[in-house]
């Protein structure tokens, strides 16, 4: 039996991942080292494995590839753009009989995330499209400002998170991108030209599988991406002029980029030379506004809209405890402990896992909007906590990991080589 | 169908000084296969990227036919970046898997279909078109990412390192692919890779850069045989080229107590600053085994024998007064001879070899440059 000289690259290793069958090529791997079942469109052979209470995902790919997968995936991750945490890379790999088997990259299942195909499988909220659209143009404006080009961006190669009442994007693939100091327009036009012809292509197979409602305008889905990235991209990085005394236009500027979720770290104004206009550009911006804001205040950790929902929700909170005077801080600290830790522990232990934390209180709320509505009455949180776990929370499906699709569905098995 | 023309085309990044490419002028005939090769950092893929619309050029232009295309947008300059995005979609036949961009464009249906016929036909997917891609091996479905390009009908194909991501034996048989596919096709191709052999088998033409600069361009057998720069000798061929600085005395250069005379158009091209030195380049191909003593030949102690049935090749040390000559093949330091394979020495014999009369190469010591 040929020996085999493996080589884990990790930023912290994990020995137990030597226990994997890597002289099997992913393709053949056991159902019992299996998680579920591959996720849609992949040019290579992906996997996913139960490893130490965590579901690992593994790609079968060229060495020097998967090295430079590895690192911008670290990179990304580094400077905290969206996208899947990498765990290794792992060569030298040798089946029994001596062939060289190819590299693989590790990465960590992203938990409670959701592919493009599971959301349009389920039955969803019509306008399921358009949200992921959004929080694609999102992912791909927060990638662009740091300089991420993609090079291949489509459905396939994101997860999507619910937050709020929207979802969250994130990078899997960044096989094909490359990180610059400064994107050219070029650059930029190409990613969303690309992501628009692959994101209809998409659609197109959801179509041909039936897995799509027939209403449904792949084009204009795919032009909808295009769009929304273009005003996002404006709003955060385009420049206005003014008269010098509507000097208010810099602060609602400000605010109006809190709104889209973004802090902005730097602004370069300037005033033309007699001093009556006044030119203003956003020239570093932060995603993640109110989910900062939320961390600072409270410690929870959670998406961005998920976070405009609780900070709407402490403010009512503040108003209603008439607390207005009090240290935003220490009123936090006590919606947490009175309002946002209650209603979670108030949802059954083997319940709590389907939605994280943050979108549970978030759907919560959203129940109790509801039922109070039909009942013509303020209904308590507790009271609302109780009939959503009752009406809602038990029909659910487990979301922590869902992986896909059918077998036959998921996966282009090769045939043999004519 | 159309030329590229590169007219001084440069790129500087932002906060470097030196350009990423620098002053590139290069004329793509139509219809040609040029490739860009070069270490890594040498703007080869640079280069693609401008043509591409990808990267900003600084300074000069960029031609596709005789249109400018310098500030065009990427879309909007007829180029089909191949092999960019081949992840084929299951539930779509293979005519549908090839046409949906067109589709996308609103092409009239019968148009596409022609078209998915006409390029189905060159890639030998006929019979395929309407299965889904399950079907399909591993290579047809490499021939189905090629169909949506072709489909496009576009002026050129940019390929950016097409094989790096496939598997040792997908890539050789890709290889051959693309390059007969593109034969037949007569589309205007410009592809880039580090791969010195994936540029000598696969192109017309192949453009060396090497720090941004244009080294030389030409057809694999003249590459191979006029280098016009020591970088030019050292990046061509494998295994690579033995070279070293010598002294020149008499107009003959010594490599030991071996004298090797230089023509004489060659001696009096080397400049005076070069100290009366020339670095000397030849190919493993280009030393004849002799029997020792023999005028013009030098020693070489066996270190390793590397046996490739066809050939064989002697991984060595100068022995002798040639021992403390500088001199060196590729990243060995070692002397590369190739053999007959059926008489092999053993590692630790002493073999002479000579310079075949004609195969030697000969650049200035200080600039590198081909001389004569």
């Amino acid at each position: 039996m040929a020996q085999q000289n493996l080589q884990i690259t990790a930023a912290a290793p994990d020995p137990a991942l030597l226990d994997l069958p890597w002289d099997v090529p992913l393709v053949d791997w056991p159902e019992d080292v299996l998680a579920a079942l591959p996720q849609g469109i992949s040019r290579h052979v992906v996997r996913f494995v139960n490893h130490g209470g965590r579901v690992i995902a593994i790609k079968e790919i060229g060495e020097t590839v998967a090295y430079r997968e590895y690192e911008l995936l670290r990179q990304l991750h580094r400077i905290e753009v969206p996208s899947v945490v990498p765990v290794g890379v792992i060569t030298g790999r040798k089946a029994p009989d001596g062939e060289r088997l190819e590299a693989v990259l590790v990465t960590e299942h992203l938990s409670f995330s959701l592919p493009y195909r599971a959301l349009f499988s389920q039955d969803l909220r019509p306008d399921t499209a358009t949200r992921l659209i959004d929080a694609l143009a999102v992912l791909l404006v927060r990638l662009h400002l740091v300089g991420f080009y993609w090079g291949d961006v489509s459905l396939s190669n994101t997860l999507f998170r619910r937050d709020a009442e929207t979802f969250a994007a994130y990078l899997v693939d960044a096989e094909t991108g490359d990180m610059h100091r400064r994107l050219t327009d070029g650059q930029r036009n190409y990613d969303v030209d690309l992501a628009r012809t692959n994101i209809i292509g998409e659609l197109m197979d959801l179509s041909a599988g039936e897995l799509l409602d027939e209403d449904v305008d792949e084009v204009a889905i795919g032009d909808a991406l295009v769009e929304r990235y273009n005003e996002l991209w404006d709003a955060l990085t385009g420049s206005e002029a003014f008269d010098v005394d509507e000097r208010w236009r810099v602060a609602a500027r400000i605010e109006r980029l809190n709104d889209l979720g973004f802090d902005v770290d730097e602004l370069e104004i300037t005033t033309d030379i007699d001093g009556t206009t006044v030119r203003i550009q956003p020239k570093v911006v932060d995603a993640g506004h109110h989910s900062r804001r939320l961390l600072r205040l409270t410690g929870l950790d959670v998406q961005e809209n998920q976070a405009r929902r609780l900070l709407n929700d402490l403010d009512s909170y503040r108003a209603a405890t008439d607390r207005q005077n009090d240290s935003e801080q220490i009123v936090a600290h006590a919606w947490v402990r009175q309002v946002f830790r209650p209603t979670i522990d108030a949802v059954p232990r083997e319940l709590r896992r389907k939605l994280e934390p943050a979108q549970l209180f978030h759907e919560i709320l959203d129940h109790r909007w509801f039922i109070s509505q039909q009942a013509q009455r303020d209904i308590p949180l507790p009271e609302a906590a109780r009939s959503y776990v009752e009406n809602v929370l038990r029909h659910r499906p487990d979301e922590d990991a869902v992986l896909g699709l059918a077998p036959d569905e998921a996966e282009l098995e090769s045939a043999p080589e004519t | 169908m159309a030329t590229v023309t590169f007219d001084h085309a440069t790129r500087v990044y932002p906060g470097t000084e030196r350009p990423a490419v620098d002053q590139l002028n290069l004329e793509i005939e139509d219809g040609e296969f040029l490739v860009l090769v070069g270490p890594s950092g040498c703007g080869k893929s640079t280069s693609l990227r401008m043509l591409a619309g990808l990267e900003d050029v600084n300074g000069g232009h960029i031609f596709i036919g005789d249109r400018d295309v310098t500030d065009v947008q990427p879309k909007d300059r007829d180029i089909a970046m191949v092999f960019q995005n081949y992840a084929l979609y299951p539930h779509m036949s293979v005519a549908d898997n090839m046409g949906f961009a067109l589709k996308i464009a609103g092409t009239p249906k019968a148009e596409i279909r022609q078209r998915v016929e006409e390029a189905a036909k060159i890639l030998d997917l006929t019979e395929y078109l309407d299965r889904k891609p399950k079907a399909l091996s591993g290579g047809q479905r490499q021939r189905v990412a090629m169909g949506r390009a072709i489909v496009r009908q576009p002026q050129v194909f940019l390929m950016d390192e097409p094989l790096s991501n496939l598997d040792a034996k997908l890539r050789v048989q890709t290889r051959t692919q693309i390059a007969s596919l593109q034969r037949r096709l007569g589309v205007t191709t410009v592809y880039v890779t580090h791969d010195q052999t994936e540029a000598l088998t696969m192109g017309d033409r192949i453009a060396v850069l090497n720090g941004g600069i244009l080294q030389q361009v030409g057809t694999p057998r003249e590459m191979y045989d006029r280098p016009a720069n020591v970088f030019v000798a050292g990046f061509i061929g494998s295994p690579a080229m033995n070279i070293g600085t010598f002294d020149v005395k008499d107009g003959s250069v010594k490599v030991g107590s071996a004298s090797i005379p230089l023509e004489r158009s060659i001696a009096s091209a080397i400049p005076d600053s070069d100290n009366g030195k020339v670095t000397l380049g030849f190919r493993p191909e280009a030393l004849d085994v002799v029997s020792t003593g023999t005028p013009g030949s030098f020693d070489v102690e066996v270190n390793l024998v590397e046996e490739l049935g066809s050939d064989a090749f002697v991984y060595g040390s100068l022995k002798g007064d040639a021992a403390d000559v500088d001199l060196s093949a590729g990243d060995t330091n070692q002397v590369i001879v190739r053999i007959d394979p059926r008489t092999v020495p053993d590692k630790g014999d002493v073999i002479s070899v000579s310079i075949q009369q004609g195969h030697s190469h000969v650049f200035s010591a200080t600039s590198g440059e081909r001389l004569g």
